[in-house]
């Protein structure tokens, strides 16, 4: 039995043709707000960025208002909030670091067993828990039992909670692609199980672990909601891990509470957007530069 | 040739049984003697526990805890399951079926790794000393000198197993594990390791596990022929192959199976 093909072809061509064109358009949609956010904060927040705006902490109300009323730039900067994300997100590191990589290390190694699953699930769940959620266990653990108060530290301990299962999954998926036998040729050598991990899988999935550290720390950089309730904001620069301290987030938050403050949102937001940006092209350079694997 | 028929056993294997799952042996009951300075090949088809034996001899199925093994090893009379692991080690090298030079390592860190992964402290000089008797060992100097400080991972496959060679025999071991050690490699680069195994038994005794049955022939003194766990057969590679004793030999060896 013949059957006709021709106006099928046509059709399906047809067909074939419309649904390219919705892919590429699908495309397009996607990347255009990317270059909205970005060209829109570039353009409103430009003005503001200048070297005060890295030196100075930010203004107060006064400031900004008689600033604002007679068409200056805003006095004062986001310094305050550069310190306090540094020092939060360099004791979050501490912490999460070498946990994450131990637990990662773990995972991999111990792969079938019971315990290991149990940790892969816990850590999996661990991942969706809602930022604001650790915040109020960060507040219950840190601000009422060990600082007394709003302070960096109990930041830190929300923010590494929220890096953790970041990295022990980058971690352990980075050992994964280790051959096996890379990892039997240092026992042949007689080389002791501790330090195969710290002299032959470490450095070899270096850049891997370096991608994995890197989005963590880039998507804890943003994150708002649990510093709310921990780190809470303050004026003034602080290096003092048991005091309250700003974040370059929090201050976005008060500048946008603020009407007097508006061009600052939009300078700070664009600061923490480039910034968080190269760090994600950083770990895109590292990943393809040191690959061993 | 004829040096290696009195010459005496290295290593004693007494009563060995291996199994990956309770009950289940891969290695079964097998007794045999490996001599000095000597290639001994192991055949016999897939999965008949050919490398399960041989990665016995250096004690690396400990590192899967699943794995059970009875029965004695002895190295020059000792056995290995009271040795130090690093010791044992140290005496028997390995060489695995695909090049695995570590890959965070240049060509010299490779050859030295044993040392400097068990932070045994070497003088520059010494070091380079081992690196280039171990390189010109396994005929790999000349072609590598130019670049000793690449990844070793820079270098073709065939290089990459003498690579692999030079790092086991940098620590000087008195036997030497094979396992397939040419299967992932081209006929001319598998001719060059063949003919440095040939060499190498001067110095090392060599076990070489191997699917190749010409490979055996070409280059082992001794052969042992398992099958399912068991070894059925083992004695002089002319005898075993001119004149096997077992029929399951004979079918192996006539290509009735494997």
């Amino acid at each position: 039995m013949q059957i006709e093909l021709k106006d099928n072809i046509k059709r399906r061509n047809r067909t074939n043709g419309r649904f390219r064109y919705l892919i590429i358009a699908g495309a397009a949609v996607t990347v255009i707000p990317i270059f909205l956010i970005v060209g829109n904060l570039a353009l409103k927040g430009y003005r503001q960025i200048n070297i005060a705006f890295f030196t100075e902490p930010a203004p107060d109300t006064f400031q900004a208002m008689t600033a604002a009323s007679s068409g200056e730039i805003i006095p004062g900067g986001i310094a305050n909030g550069l310190t306090g994300s540094l020092l939060m997100v360099l004791a979050a590191s501490l912490l999460a670091i070498p946990l994450g990589l131990m637990t990662g290390i773990y995972l991999y190694e111990n792969r079938e067993k019971r315990y290991a699953g149990i940790i892969r699930s816990l850590t999996e769940i661990l991942q969706g828990v809602p930022s604001i959620i650790l915040g109020i266990i960060a507040y219950i653990w840190v601000v009422k039992n060990i600082t007394r108060g709003y302070s960096a530290l109990a930041g830190s301990v929300a923010l590494t909670i929220m890096m953790l299962p970041l990295i022990i999954r980058s971690t352990e998926e980075t050992m994964l692609m280790i051959p096996t036998t890379i990892r039997e040729a240092a026992f042949a050598l007689g080389v002791p199980y501790y330090k195969m991990i710290y002299k032959i899988l470490i450095p070899v999935s270096f850049s891997g672990l370096a991608t994995g550290v890197l989005l963590a720390l880039s998507r804890i950089l943003g994150e708002t909601a649990p510093l709310m309730l921990t780190a809470l904001g303050s004026p003034s620069i602080s290096f003092d891990i048991t005091k309250p301290v700003s974040a370059v987030p929090l201050l976005i938050w008060d500048f946008y509470n603020d009407p007097n403050m508006v061009n600052l949102v939009w300078s700070a937001s664009l600061f923490l957007m480039v910034f968080v940006l190269s760090m994600n092209l950083l770990s895109r350079r590292i990943a393809s530069k040191r690959k061993y694997i | 040739m004829s040096d290696t028929l009195n010459s005496e056993p290295v290593i004693k294997i007494e009563n060995l049984f291996i199994a990956y799952e309770p009950g289940h042996y891969a290695v079964n009951d097998v007794s045999a003697v490996i001599k000095r300075n000597s290639i001994t090949a192991i055949m016999g088809p897939s999965g008949c526990g050919k490398s399960t034996l041989l990665r016995a001899l250096n004690r690396l199925h400990e590192l899967y805890p699943d794995i059970e093994t009875k029965g004695e090893i002895l190295l020059d009379g000792q056995s290995i399951f009271s040795m130090s692991v690093i010791d044992l080690r140290r005496k028997v090298g390995m060489v695995f079926q695909r090049p695995n030079p570590f890959p965070n390592m240049t060509i010299y860190e490779n050859v030295v790794a044993g040392f400097s992964l068990n932070d045994i402290r070497l003088k520059k000089s010494q070091r380079d000393e081992i690196v280039e008797n171990a390189l010109k060992s396994v005929t790999l100097w000349d072609e590598v000198k130019e670049f000793l400080y690449r990844k070793g991972t820079f270098l073709s496959g065939g290089q990459q197993q003498r690579l692999c060679v030079a790092r086991a025999i940098a620590f000087n071991p008195e036997v030497l594990l094979l396992d397939e050690p040419t299967s992932a490699l081209d006929p001319v680069a598998t001719s060059k390791i063949e003919d440095l195994l040939v060499e190498l038994k001067k110095q090392y005794t060599l076990v070489l596990v191997t699917h190749n049955m010409s490979q055996a022939a070409r280059i082992s003194d001794e052969s042992m022929f398992m099958y399912l766990g068991e070894l059925v057969e083992a004695g002089r590679t002319e005898t075993l192959f001119t004149n096997p004793k077992d029929k399951r030999t004979e079918a192996y060896l006539t290509g009735k199976f494997g």
